[in-house]
C-alpha cells in the first residue's frame, strides 16, 4: 500500500493558485465558528485505478488491459476532490467528509488514502461486476439517500475508462445541479459557486445546494500524506457493504467486445537543421 | 434509424465540431435531425439546415439558452430523445457537460468519445488516455454518444436547406445559473480547428518564452497549444492545454516544442498527421511519436525557424 504521495505532475501548480489557496486558508483562520453558519457533510467518491504513471499494456487476448502486478492508486481527479473537501472543512464550512469507493475489496486501500488525507469516515461498496458509470451513479445515489450530504465532490473523469460521466449522471438521478470541471469552489450556506474550465476559457455557475461538483486538474494541490496521518487513518471508521445490500440493480448495457492497441505511428527520422526540417515539411510531406 | 444531433454554437455560428458529429450521425442513420437551442440563434439554425444529410432542424429560443446550463439543456433534449435511436453531441466540454445527464434520465449508458462506428450497435472509443481502444456493444434502445470531432470529417454544406421547426423552450431550472464567462480572446484559429498547431511545454521557460512560438504561429497561421505543465506554470491560459484532460487535436502539422511527451499529452495530439518535436533531450518520449525529430535547444532553434519560414514562405 502506497500512502505517501509521490512527487510528480500533480504537484505542479501555478503561483496564482498557491496564492489563492493560501488566501483561503488565511480567511478560514479568521472566521469565528459562530459566523460559519450551518456545517455540512460532504461525500467524496474515490475510484481505484491503474496509477497514472504506469504505461498500460493491452492483454494479448484482447479482453482488457494488464492489471496483474500493476501499481494502483486513487484516481488523480479524486485526489483533488478529497483535497477540496478537506480545505472546505479546514475553512470551517464542512463538518464531516465521507469517502466512498465502489469495486473490489482492494478499494479499501484507496479509502485508507482518503482517510489519511483527512476524510473522516469511509464506505466500501463491494461488487464482483465491473460497474459502468450509470451503475456507479445509482450506487452513489443510494449512498446519498443514507448519508444526506449537502455536497458531493468527485473527480471529473476516471483515468481508466476516461468516461467523464458519473458526476453528471449522479446529479441527474438526484435531481441536483452540477458544477463540472471545477477549478474553483466557493461554498455559501445554501449555494455553491463553481468556476468551470470550459473549452473557450472559464465559466462561473451558482448551484443550489445540495449539488454535485466534479474536480478538474487546477482545482487545488493535493497534500502530501504524513506518516502520523497514515497511522491515524487506521483508527478511522471504514464500513463495508455490498451493492446488493444497498438494493441497487445493476445491468450490463455496454458490453466490451474487444480491447486493442491503438494503431502505431510510423517511426520518424532525425533532422539535423532547421533548413532540413523546413525542406522536409514543404517537399516530403507537403504540409507547408 | 433516427439520429438527433445537439448543435454546439455561440448563437452566431455553428461550431465545426458539430459538423463532425453530423458526419457520424449520417453514418448511423438516414433520418438526421439537429437541435439548435440558443438565444438569437436563427442564423445557426439556418446554417445547420444547409448541412448535407440533415433532414430537419429543431430550433428552440430562450434567454436561458444563450449559455445553457446542463440542467436546462438536458431537460429539453431528454424530451426529444425518446423518439430517437441515437442522440449525439460533440465530445467537448459542451457535450460532456449535459449528455451524461440525458443518458441518466433516459436510464441508458453513454458512450464517450466515439472514434469509429463498426455496426449500428458497435462503437470504438479510446480508454486509458488513448493507450488502448475498446470496442463496445450497446444493449440500450437509445444510444447516447459523444463524438470525438478529430475522428470524423466535417459534414459539407449543400445548396438545399432542410426545414426548420420551432421547438418550445422549457422553463429555466433554478438548480443552476450561469453567472459569468471569461473567454480567451484570440486572433488565431481555434485550437481544435486549426490546420497547424505549435505547442509549447515547460521547456519554454516563461510566458515570454511563448513569444518565440507566437512568432512561428504568425508565420504559419497556426493555433498555439500547450502542455499542462506550461499552463500550470501560468505561461498560457488553461484553454490552450492539449491532452487527456485538455483538448484533442489532430491537425495536419503539430509542432511540439519543449514538451517531454507524457502519455497524458500524447493522448491529445497523437492523431496529428505530421508531428515535429523539438527538444534538447534525445530520450524525450515525444520523439517516439514524432515524424521529424530535432534534438536541440529551442531558444536557438525557434529564431532560426522563424527566419527560415519567412524566407521560404515569402517566395
Ligand atoms: C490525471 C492527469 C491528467 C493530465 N492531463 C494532461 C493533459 O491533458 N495535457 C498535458 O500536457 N499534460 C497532462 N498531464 C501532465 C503530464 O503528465 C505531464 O506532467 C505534462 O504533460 C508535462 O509537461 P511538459 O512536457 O511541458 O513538461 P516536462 O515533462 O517538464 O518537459 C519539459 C521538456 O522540455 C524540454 N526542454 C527544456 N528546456 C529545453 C530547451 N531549452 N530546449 C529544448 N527542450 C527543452 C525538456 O527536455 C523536457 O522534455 C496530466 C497528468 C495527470 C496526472
Ligand atoms: N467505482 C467507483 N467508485 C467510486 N467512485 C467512482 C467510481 N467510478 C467512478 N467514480 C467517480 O466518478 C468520477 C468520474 O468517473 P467516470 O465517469 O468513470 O470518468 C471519478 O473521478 C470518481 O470520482
Amino acid at each position: 500500500m502506497v500512502l505517501v504521495r509521490r512527487r510528480g505532475p500533480l504537484r505542479e501548480r501555478c503561483a496564482a493558485h498557491q496564492l489563492r489557496s493560501r488566501r483561503v486558508r488565511a480567511s478560514a483562520e479568521r472566521a469565528p465558528t459562530a459566523q460559519r453558519g450551518i456545517l455540512m457533510k460532504v461525500l467524496v467518491p474515490v475510484k481505484r485505478v491503474i496509477d497514472y504513471n504506469v504505461k498500460v499494456r493491452v492483454k494479448a487476448d484482447g479482453s482488457g488491459v494488464e492489471t496483474a502486478n500493476v501499481k494502483m492508486s486513487m484516481n488523480p481527479f479524486d485526489e483533488l476532490a478529497v483535497e477540496e473537501a478537506i480545505r472546505l472543512k479546514e475553512a470551517g464550512r464542512v463538518e464531516s467528509i465521507v469517502a466512498v469507493s465502489i469495486g473490489a475489496p482492494a478499494c479499501r486501500e484507496t479509502l485508507r488514502t482518503a482517510l489519511a488525507m483527512g476524510a473522516d469516515r469511509a464506505l466500501l461498496v463491494t461488487t464482483e461486476a465491473e460497474l459502468q458509470p450509470l451503475d456507479v451513479a445509482k450506487v452513489l445515489k443510494a449512498i446519498v439517500a443514507q448519508e444526506t450530504p449537502a455536497l458531493v465532490i468527485m473527480g471529473k473523469q476516471a483515468i481508466d475508462d476516461d468516461c467523464n460521466q458519473t458526476g453528471q449522471m449522479l446529479a441527474a438521478l438526484l435531481g441536483w445541479g452540477q458544477g463540472t470541471f471545477a477549478c474553483g469552489v466557493a461554498l455559501a450556506e445554501d449555494s455553491v459557486t463553481v468556476t468551470r474550465e470550459i473549452d473557450g476559457g472559464n465559466q462561473t455557475v451558482r448551484l443550489k445546494l445540495p449539488a454535485v461538483v466534479t474536480a478538474d486538474l487546477r482545482l487545488n494541490e493535493p497534500r502530501y500524506i504524513k506518516l502520523p496521518s497514515i497511522m491515524k487513518a487506521k483508527q478511522k471508521p471504514l464500513q463495508s457493504m455490498t451493492v446488493q445490500e444497498l438494493g441497487v440493480e445493476v445491468a450490463v448495457r455496454l458490453k466490451t467486445l474487444q480491447v486493442s492497441e491503438p494503431p502505431p505511428r510510423r517511426s520518424g527520422v532525425k533532422v539535423s537543421s532547421v533548413a532540413e526540417l523546413v525542406d522536409k515539411l514543404r517537399n516530403e510531406v507537403k504540409v507547408l | 434509424m433516427s439520429v438527433l444531433v445537439i448543435a454546439e454554437h455561440d448563437n452566431a455560428t455553428l461550431a465545426g465540431v458539430t459538423l463532425s458529429a453530423i458526419t457520424a450521425a449520417v453514418q448511423l442513420g438516414d433520418d438526421v435531425r439537429v437541435l439548435v437551442a440558443g438565444h438569437g440563434c436563427r442564423a445557426v439554425a439556418e446554417a445547420a439546415a444547409r448541412v448535407q444529410g440533415v433532414g430537419l432542424v429543431r430550433h428552440s429560443e430562450a434567454a436561458h439558452y444563450a449559455r445553457p446550463t446542463a440542467e436546462d439543456l438536458a431537460a429539453l433534449v431528454t424530451d426529444l430523445a425518446v423518439d430517437f435511436t441515437y442522440v449525439l453531441a460533440p465530445a467537448t466540454t459542451f457535450g460532456k457537460n449535459f449528455l451524461p445527464r440525458v443518458a441518466a434520465i433516459l436510464d441508458v449508458a453513454m458512450i464517450s468519445d466515439l472514434i469509429r462506428i463498426d455496426a449500428p450497435d458497435r462503437f470504438v472509443r479510446p480508454i486509458y488516455a488513448g493507450n488502448a481502444v475498446a470496442t463496445v456493444q450497446s444493449m440500450d434502445p437509445i444510444k447516447v454518444i459523444s463524438v470525438r470531432a478529430t475522428a470524423f470529417d466535417a459534414a459539407p454544406s449543400g445548396a438545399t436547406a432542410a426545414p426548420i421547426e420551432v421547438l418550445e423552450a422549457k422553463p429555466h431550472s433554478d438548480l443552476a445559473d450561469v453567472l459569468a464567462e471569461q473567454l480567451t480572446q484570440s486572433e488565431r484559429p481555434e485550437l481544435t480547428a486549426a490546420e497547424i498547431v505549435v505547442a509549447g511545454g515547460r521547456g519554454m521557460g516563461s510566458a515570454d518564452g511563448f513569444r518565440l512560438l507566437e512568432a512561428i504561429a504568425d508565420r504559419l497561421g497556426a493555433a498555439i497549444g500547450a502542455s499542462r505543465a506550461a499552463v500550470d506554470a501560468g505561461y498560457v491560459p488553461n484553454d490552450y492545454q492539449v491532452g487527456q484532460t485538455g483538448k484533442i487535436v489532430a491537425p495536419k502539422l503539430y509542432i511540439a516544442v519543449g514538451i517531454s511527451g507524457a502519455i497524458q499529452h500524447l493522448a491529445g495530439m497523437q492523431d496529428s498527421k505530421v508531428v515535429v518535436a523539438i527538444n534538447k533531450d534525445e530520450a524525450a518520449p515525444i520523439f517516439q511519436v514524432a515524424d521529424y525529430a530535432l534534438v536541440a535547444d529551442l531558444f536557438q532553434i525557434l529564431p532560426e525557424l522563424e527566419t527560415e519560414l519567412s524566407r521560404v514562405l515569402a517566395k
